[in-house]
């Protein structure tokens, strides 16, 4: 994706385009956010669809929507007890502009004590930590619809189909969700998750293993995932400094040599090549940490359907012990039998896909995330190399 | 070649130029047969006093009022054992002491550049050594200088010095040297925490960095001192370079680089008490002064702004070996093997990739955050140079305003008819005339001295930038040339995942 930003004379206004260079698989269906605009706090994402089924009204639409749209389709989603065998798509998280605004803060404040020049590349700071908290944040908010897309049940989701269609505002329908649902799975305390399925006797050679792994893997990749956001944040910081020393050299420069110019521009490098580590890897461990928690989240489902099979079987003997709604206890025990190989039939399928897809992300990311290294590095040393030139030849 | 008796004719020069009186001049000039019989035996002079002296008057070295220029063009073969003729020269430049003061400096300067293509030393403060234990411990440095400059005695001389030492030469030059507007390189800092670390025995990094960076200020501070060409040949350092044995220096407080700064500050002090402000005729020494004042600023911001680096780029490092590690464990915990081998590599590279920041991190610290503090450091001796001409200034203005009154009191005595009193103070008039004349010479040379000074200060620091950013941007060369090594190796690994 080329994104451009355009900043509006107003800063707290920003909109960033995209042209999307991928192409998406399945031409039946295609999902993909080619504008945000950024007001104060909320983000208001273009989400624009194409799409060959019969069920949309249109061929191809665009809708703007908010962030707590997409966390309310979430939600309808998590709470369909049909799809209680897949592993529902993680939520995009908030969009984050915390570190944006503080900085701007800091600018606005700072500006009386500030040259013209050390202005100028503080407000360049700013931009670039705009456009990369945006560039992280549509991401996000895009491979959640194309996941979605992508799942032969989830694109068939009639709350789906009125999150990409519905040309009104969807705040309505959000708050009469809240108050159907009343952000029930929210509330529950997610810590008895682990409790709850390591106490699980595992009969199926496939889950135990899955079991084992996911509940490590969720440990080690969250860990992970802190240290390489601390990584990058490291990172950009040392951009930072690049950013401060060239702007000061250039002052103390006896003569107006272009080379101590260059060492802003090694900046600017330095800054993308921090920007495409988060962005490959950090926004990847990020991604996962929360898929992973969904897999876990199918687990967990799965297990207490056990549990009910199992309390159904303990019900079925109860009342064949005392001779009382014995037909009514066999009823709850055979669907209660049926939901669970429902579950495990899909959440086998599922969780074999969601390796597959996995290892497929870690691949491309990793790939794409070495080239660019190699590719700013190999910049940085020609801009370096050049400098030294000039700085020679004086 | 280099007998005693030659080495005392070339310090006999030196210190010959410290003389004033003509007639002395011409006397030595007229007695010299060849150039091995030395005016002056060496023992005559005194080595603790070879700085010009205002109280003595009957002291052959006292007061220059002429500092000969002693980057004349003359300078190189004075100091060559060359024939007589080499004395020659010196003799104009000091007879004709009105020298112009608005001396255009750039025929000078291409003489120094002359000069200094042919300056040839080179000083390494290396093997710290600790000695004795406990609060008394100190450091030893070993000073090796290796030269083919005809004042040294030998072509390499080693001796081992103490950080007092150092600052004993710096305080003994800033007092000879800067009331005439000679811009002194200052001494590394004191540091008590530092030292007391070092002291107590604790053998950690912090402790052995803390030496070497001292090692290395110390060796800078040498090196700007010689680069000096007044400096170079002064017999103090010369004597710190050579001697085996040097008399401890005494109460090392007065003499550490605050103390200095505090002597410099008086003579601020000196300057804002000044009754009559300066009239600046010269607009040069105004505008000079305030580039000194902004380029002051601008460095503090700078030196500032690179400690930041160093402290993020060290932050990096250890934040990137904990990654490093969190990769790994993610690895092993990994089921699909290719997906695992290959976190595991990334796990490898990321390591790799710390230790490479992490030796980064030095070359920000020693070349650029170093040599920034350093700047900063002699700004302020700069600083306290044009202070000193105004001091300078002060006191011809406060003679003038003397003269003026014995003037007005020989005037009134002239009425009173008291002849003997009258007699003093026609006494007086003269001796005053003489501190007017005598003030205006002083100021008028410091001025030369500063734009001469200012101007070599100028080029050294352009040129000293320009030497340590060439060698920054080639440590930054060599540390991406690495990162493309890691990455391009880890590439394929990152392919193979299937």
């Amino acid at each position: 994706k080329i994104y451009e930003p355009e900043v509006h004379s107003d800063r707290r206004k920003w909109r960033m385009r995209s042209v999307s260079v991928d192409l998406n698989n399945d031409a039946s269906l295609v999902i993909d956010i080619p504008d945000a605009l950024c007001e104060r706090d909320k983000v208001k994402f273009t989400v624009h669809t194409k799409t060959t089924l019969s069920s949309f009204q249109k061929p191809e639409f665009s809708v703007p929507r908010q962030h707590e749209d997409f966390i309310w389709l979430h939600d309808t989603i998590v709470e369909t007890e049909e799809y209680a065998g897949f592993i529902i798509p993680p939520a995009p998280p908030k969009p984050d502009f915390e570190g944006p605004r503080e900085k701007m803060h800091k600018l606005g404040e700072g500006e009386s004590s500030m040259t013209k020049e050390e202005y100028a590349k503080m407000k360049q700071e700013l931009e670039a930590e705009y456009l990369a908290v945006f560039k992280k944040t549509v991401q996000v908010h895009e491979v959640f619809l194309q996941r979605l897309s992508s799942h032969p049940m989830f694109r068939k989701d009639r709350n789906f189909q009125i999150f990409l269609e519905y040309d009104q505002d969807l705040s309505v329908r959000r708050k009469n969700a809240k108050e159907m649902f009343g952000g029930f799975f929210k509330n529950m305390v997610k810590s008895a998750d682990e409790v709850l399925i390591s106490g699980v006797k595992e009969v199926d050679e496939f889950f135990e293993q899955e079991k084992n792994f996911l509940l490590d893997y969720s440990i080690k990749i969250k860990d992970a995932t802190a240290k390489a956001e601390k990584m990058t944040r490291s990172h950009k910081n040392v951009a930072d400094d690049y950013n401060h020393i060239s702007g000061a050299l250039n002052n103390t420069a006896a003569d107006n040599n272009t080379a101590f110019k260059n060492m802003c521009v090694l900046q600017k490098v330095e800054d993308r090549m921090a920007s495409d580590q988060e962005l490959k890897l950090t926004e990847l461990l990020r991604y996962y940490t929360r898929d992973i928690q969904a897999a876990k989240d199918l687990l967990y489902r799965r297990a207490r359907a056990l549990a009910d099979y199992e309390n159904s079987n303990k019900a079925l003997d109860k009342a064949r012990l005392k001779g009382k709604d014995v037909a009514q206890a066999e009823e709850n025990q055979k669907q209660c039998l049926q939901k669970f190989d429902k579950l495990s039939e899909s959440g086998k399928k599922e969780l074999t896909s969601f390796k597959a897809r996995r290892v497929v992300a870690f691949r491309k990311n990793l790939i794409e995330m070495t080239e660019l290294e190699i590719k700013h590095a190999k910049n940085s040393v020609s801009l370096l190399q050049g400098s030294i030139e000039i700085l020679k030849s004086n | 070649m280099r007998s005693t008796g030659s080495y005392a004719h070339q310090r006999c020069v030196a210190c010959a130029q410290n003389i004033s009186n003509q007639k002395l001049v011409q006397g030595i000039l007229d007695s010299i047969p060849s150039p091995e019989a030395a005016c002056l035996s060496a023992e005559d002079i005194s080595p603790s006093s070879n700085g010009p002296r205002d109280d003595d008057p009957d002291d052959l070295f006292a007061e220059a009022t002429e500092e000969v220029s002693l980057d004349s063009p003359e300078r190189q073969p004075i100091l060559s054992d060359g024939p007589s003729p080499a004395i020659t020269p010196v003799t104009p430049v000091m007879i004709s002491p009105r020298v112009d003061v608005f001396d255009r400096s750039p025929d000078q300067d291409e003489d120094e550049e002359e000069n200094r293509d042919t300056f040839d030393i080179q000083i390494s403060v290396s093997d710290p050594e600790k000695v004795g234990d406990g609060m008394n411990a100190y450091m030893v440095y070993k000073v090796t200088t290796k030269t083919s400059l005809s004042i040294f005695s030998r072509d390499e001389v080693c001796v081992k010095r103490r950080f007092s030492d150092f600052l004993g030469l710096y305080s003994k030059l800033a007092s000879k040297y800067m009331h005439m507007g000679y811009i002194v390189p200052p001494a590394p800092e004191k540091s008590i925490v530092g030292m007391t670390k070092v002291k107590v025995g604790k053998e950690d990094l912090s402790s052995v960095e803390f030496v070497e960076k001292r090692r290395s200020a110390l060796e800078r501070y040498l090196l700007r001192t010689v680069k000096h060409p007044a400096l170079l040949k002064d017999p103090d350092v010369l004597q710190f370079l050579e001697s085996s044995e040097l008399p401890r220096a005494v109460s090392t407080q007065a003499l550490s680089g605050a103390g200095i700064l505090r002597m410099v500050n008086k003579a601020a002090d000196a300057v804002n008490k000044m009754t009559i402000k300066m009239n600046e005729s010269d607009a040069w020494f105004e505008e000079k002064q305030q580039q000194f004042e902004n380029l002051d600023v601008q460095l503090r911001k700078l030196h500032a702004s690179v400690e930041s680096l160093v402290c993020h780029r060290k932050e990096l490092s250890v934040n990137t070996a904990s990654f490093a590690k969190s990769a790994a464990m993610l690895g092993n915990s990994e089921d699909h093997t290719a997906l695992s081998r290959a976190l595991s590599q990334l796990a490898e590279v990321e390591e790799k990739i710390d230790q490479l920041h992490q030796d980064q991190s030095y070359a920000d610290f020693y070349l650029i955050s170093e040599l920034l503090g350093d700047y900063v450091r002699l700004i302020t001796a700069v600083k306290g140079v044009f202070d000193q001409r105004m001091k300078a200034w002060a006191k011809w203005q406060d003679a003038q305003v003397m003269l003026q009154r014995k003037r007005e009191a020989e005037a009134k005595l002239q009425y009173a008819n008291k002849p003997d009193k009258l007699q003093q103070a026609t006494d007086e008039i003269r001796e005053w005339e003489g501190k007017v004349q005598q003030g205006e010479r002083d100021f008028e040379q410091i001025s030369k001295n500063i734009r001469r000074e200012v101007g070599r200060f100028e080029k050294d620091r352009v040129k000293d930038f320009r030497v340590v950013i060439i060698k920054y941007l080639e440590s930054l060369v060599h540390t991406q040339q690495q990162l493309i090594k890691y990455w391009e190796a880890f590439l394929p690994e990152a392919k193979a995942i299937a």
